[in-house]
């Protein structure tokens, strides 16, 4: 009963609670993001460490997290869900683990909400950072990138769990008793990774979920369930500055008394913009997962390249595809070879299979993020006009090991320019005329000069032999 | 007060010692390290803040999480070379087992020394085996990356369980709880242990050197 509990109390619990969501997502987010999180010990406390324990706030994932509450805190009935999912290149999509965030009606009257609630749910923080690391997804998440992304998705209310399949696991993370409920936290993962094709997952348009994406330049803020949450700066300190908790009224606890229960004395600091910094995408090939916890494999699905979101691509990751090993789709191979060239897979195939490919979607103003990528784009471009006889294709010359970077002068077309050996003076049309003429006109007074020196010539002939 | 114990067991190639011990043991101190305390007056102290790492294994498909301190990461390796050095060398099946075990220590009175008495240990049992070719040593790696995320689970279990925990002490009684040597965390007061089993099945006890901080010896 809140009754029970003092008024300094119940504020301070909801705090710790609100702050507990916000932090709790922000650990599973960025554990699926794809890459090593670190971040710094400070003997000193710095006051905007929520836990004592050093959590980066991605703020988009802040924003959405308190979008999903909207106001109000995990409580009995309310519990709040982070789940995350797979979305492959070609729009399939599965639901991977859901993370609950609930409370139930166990009550513990007798506990110390400043102290002893506060330091069990930094455990609980603690253990969810090694608990995410432990679950089927992380894996997957750290070979995200070409094939496939990680979104997550952010709710409040009731737990869904059908999308997860049949015989889906669960781990329970840890419990927290308080005055007024005990706060459960808890992942149910996905085990049955079953075939992957468009027959099995409905494809419902667009996924609803947050791209834990790398390259997108800024959110998406045009479509209603599609947002990334990347974050970007230039030269993050590692040993500076956390982010800060947006609402500069909320400090975090960090002073304890060793006597009876006084005042706690919160201390203020001033709260850091956000220094921000650019993840790389990973690329690797999505052939198959070697977890035992999955039941089956996923079928291979072919190397496509994740171009660059551009801020004006709004929702949609366009993929430009190119032919990879053990690439497994056959009707793509097929059209390409139908192309009586030789070498012909090697042939950019934008030009006419793009029309009749639904994976790749033309891009309103692409922005790519390497020069290899605007070469591919190139090639697109230059031939989307259609020329009029397409017995041969042009073919952008790279050579091998080389880079196709911005300097004027590199090695294809220095290759290019020196491939051949210059053409002689003397063969030249304009020239030869003339020198011909003149060859012609000294004709004779050479003769008669070697006639004279024949002597010499057979001379030097008798050396020779 | 009963000493809590918590056993683990893990079946690990030669090479994969070392990474599976350290996992285990950093899982543990994870949960079991502070910010530094900043004691005030008035008796209220504040606390600072644990930052963490994510450490891939290079020989098994696992992740896990430290605590950032390279001085307690520099520790805990020492301690885990000479386990599995120990373990190398004794000729044996390769079995042995480490303990990390956390005690708070009591001032006794003169001549009498100060006594350690332990609140929880964790016993990580191993066996070493031996694989013949790539393929099974491949197939190690994902089941034993498996294994450590299910001993990882079970940790977790047992820290939520929200057992006896030392109360938090006082700035004269810190040292007696806490192991105050390193300086950006604060671990409960530990000590690493191993002992090999050799062929015949009996302990041979290796004591190792002692990892605390004994703040009476300055």
């Amino acid at each position: 009963m809140d009754s029970d509990l003092s008024p300094q109390d119940k504020k301070d619990l909801d705090k710790f609670i609100k702050f507990f969501a916000l932090k709790t997502v922000q650990v599973i987010v960025q554990a699926r993001l794809g890459e090593k999180i670190n971040t710094c010990s400070s003997s000193s406390p710095t006051g905007s460490d929520w836990f004592n324990l050093a959590i980066k706030d991605i703020p988009e994932v802040t924003h959405e997290a308190k979008k999903a509450l909207a106001g109000q805190l995990p409580g009995i009935g309310r519990s709040m869900c982070v789940e995350i999912s797979l979305k492959t290149s070609e729009g399939d999509s599965m639901e991977l683990e859901t993370w609950c965030l609930e409370m139930n009606e166990k009550c513990d009257k007798d506990i110390k909400v400043s102290y002893t609630v506060y330091n069990r749910l930094s455990l609980l923080l603690k253990s969810l950072l090694a608990i995410t690391r432990v679950t089927p997804a992380y894996k997957l998440s750290r070979k995200q990138g070409h094939d496939y992304v990680i979104l997550y998705r952010i709710y409040f209310g009731d737990v869904q769990l059908t999308g997860l399949g049949e015989g889906f696991q669960t781990v329970r993370v840890g419990i927290v008793g308080t005055p007024i409920g005990t706060i459960t936290l808890s992942c149910a993962y996905r085990t049955n990774l079953a075939l992957m094709s468009s027959r099995q997952f409905e494809r419902t348009g667009p996924i609803m979920g947050i791209i834990i994406d790398h390259y997108v330049e800024r959110p998406f803020t045009n479509m209603a369930h599609m947002h990334p949450c990347s974050y970007r700066a230039p030269g993050e300190d590692e040993g500076g500055t956390y982010a800060g908790i947006e609402d500069s009224q909320e400090v975090c606890t960090t002073s304890f008394s060793t006597s009876p229960p006084s005042q706690v004395m919160p201390s203020l600091s001033p709260f850091h913009l956000v220094t921000v910094r650019r993840f790389r995408l990973f690329n690797a090939d999505f052939s198959f997962v070697s977890s035992a916890k999955f039941d089956s494999m996923f079928v291979c699905v072919c190397g496509s390249e994740v171009k660059t979101v551009s801020p004006s691509d709004a929702l949609e990751t366009t993929f430009t595809r190119k032919v990879g090993a053990f690439v497994n789709k056959a009707t793509t191979q097929v059209t390409t070879t139908s192309l009586d060239l030789p070498f012909a897979a090697f042939a950019p195939r934008a030009y006419d299979l793009q029309e009749n490919d639904p994976m790749v979607h033309p891009p309103p103003s692409p922005a790519p993020s390497s020069p290899l990528q605007g070469s591919l784009h190139s090639n697109t471009s230059s031939h989307s006009g259609g020329q009029p006889q397409d017995d041969f294709v042009m073919v952008d010359f790279k050579p091998a090991f080389s880079k196709d970077d911005l300097l004027p002068m590199d090695l294809g077309t220095f290759y290019k320019e020196f491939q051949n050996p210059p053409q002689l003076a003397s063969l030249s049309i304009d020239v030869s005329v003339q020198s011909m003429a003149e060859d012609l006109d000294s004709l004779p007074e050479k003769l008669a000069i070697y006639e004279k020196n024949i002597d010499e010539f057979d001379a030097f002939v008798d050396t020779l032999q | 007060m009963n000493c809590r114990s918590e056993v683990l067991e893990v079946s690990v190639e030669g090479r994969q010692v070392e990474e599976a011990m350290l996992a285990v043991l950093h899982t543990i101190l994870l949960h079991r390290s502070t910010g530094k305390f900043h004691y005030k007056k008035e008796g209220t102290y504040s606390i600072g803040t644990v930052g963490t790492q994510d450490v891939d294994c290079d020989f098994i498909d696992f992740t896990f999480v430290r605590v950032s301190s390279d001085e307690l990461d520099r520790v805990i390796r020492k301690a885990v070379a000479e386990f599995k050095d120990a373990l190398g060398n004794s000729g044996s099946d390769g079995m042995g087992q480490i303990s990390l075990e956390f005690y708070q220590k009591k001032k006794s009175r003169w001549p009498f020394s100060d006594e350690c008495i332990p609140w929880e240990v964790w016993s990580i049992k191993v066996n070493v085996v031996n694989l013949a070719n790539e393929q099974e040593r491949q197939i190690c790696r994902e089941k034993v990356g498996e294994k450590l995320g299910e001993k990882v689970i079970n940790i977790v279990e047992v820290i939520n369980r929200h057992d006896y925990l030392p109360k938090m002490p006082t700035q004269s009684e810190v040292d007696n709880v806490f192991d105050t040597s390193l300086k950006d965390v604060q671990p409960y007061l530990y000590k690493i242990t191993y002992q090999i089993t050799d062929s015949l099945g009996t302990s041979v006890s290796t004591t190792m050197r002692r990892l605390i901080k004994d703040t009476l010896a300055l």
